[in-house]
């Protein structure tokens, strides 16, 4: 049971808000995981482009790592579904991010900021999606 | 070298602002997508708060002519709503409902939340070279 924690949440999205604003002023760039991550393993990237991605993901993965070595209280992680079954949603989040051009932060974020039509129908999609994955795995007992 | 560094400071506050705002736990995201349960509204207020940033802070940056450290802002091209995006989206939204968790946040937590985030980095990466590799062109 997760209790409702407003002011970290303000918080944290500002800094989310901060890192899009902040890599499209520096670098033009969409700040959307899945596409810097995709785009990693495109053929048409060159080495420069390759760069910025890897970097901009070790900076993701280091710092949050960072941080609950010096603040261990910030390491809360609780899953719901757990073990092999992991792979099978990992792969619908690969496979839809890829087809659907962006996840939570490409679309949810930075598309909706720019007020993309694409954007606003993919976000309201996984939305939906997600609510009725959860209502449906919670009837069936799926998670812990 | 500067952009590499500028990519570095982005990557890293974004992945601060998801281990704040508990969007690295898997539970407290679905417990805001148990909209029919017991909801907690947390992850709405980071989305909101991002999107409130994001917003004003794109009025700005788009009126110039260019990024600070490159010669063109890269923004998607694509303006059709089509099968795949919602296709996709509605992918997407299943597997983020079943594991509580999307691709930042999933690497932002890659190198501490045990090996339950290995497994769901196997099927997302894998995933995501395999579809690269056969939509190579």
């Amino acid at each position: 049971m997760n209790s409702f924690t407003p002011i970290s949440s303000l918080i944290g999205g500002a800094l989310i808000g901060l890192s899009a604003v902040w890599l499209m002023a520096s670098s033009g760039r969409i700040a959307g995981i899945s596409g810097i991550l995709g785009g990693m393993f495109s053929p048409s990237s060159d080495k420069d482009d390759k760069t910025w991605r890897f970097v901009f993901l070790f900076g993701l993965i280091a710092v949050p790592l960072l941080m609950v070595l010096i603040r261990p209280d910030l390491d809360i992680v609780r899953f719901k579904l757990t073990g092999w079954p992991l792979i099978i949603a990992g792969a619908f989040v690969g496979v839809g991010t890829q087809f659907g051009r962006g996840c939570t932060s490409g679309h949810g974020i930075c598309g909706n900021a720019r007020l993309s039509k694409r954007s606003i129908i993919a976000t309201l999609t996984f939305m939906v999606a997600g609510i009725l994955t959860v209502f449906v795995a919670k009837y069936i007992g799926l998670y812990l | 070298m500067k952009r590499a560094l500028a990519a570095f400071v982005g990557g890293g506050v974004f992945g601060a602002g998801l281990l704040i705002s508990q969007m690295t736990n898997p539970s407290k995201v679905i417990g805001f997508l148990d909209f029919f349960g017991h909801w907690d509204p947390s992850l709405a207020l980071v989305m909101a708060s991002a999107l409130l940033v994001t917003f004003i802070g794109y009025r700005f940056v788009l009126g110039k002519p260019e990024p600070l450290l490159d010669t063109e802002f890269h923004l998607p091209e694509a303006k059709d709503v089509d099968g795949r995006l919602i296709g996709g989206a509605a992918m997407f939204g299943i597997g983020w409902g079943l594991s509580g968790l999307c691709p930042g946040p999933a690497l932002a937590s890659a190198t501490f939340a045990g090996t339950d985030i290995t497994y769901f980095l196997l099927g997302m990466i894998g995933s995501i070279i395999l579809f690269r590799f056969l939509n190579r062109t």
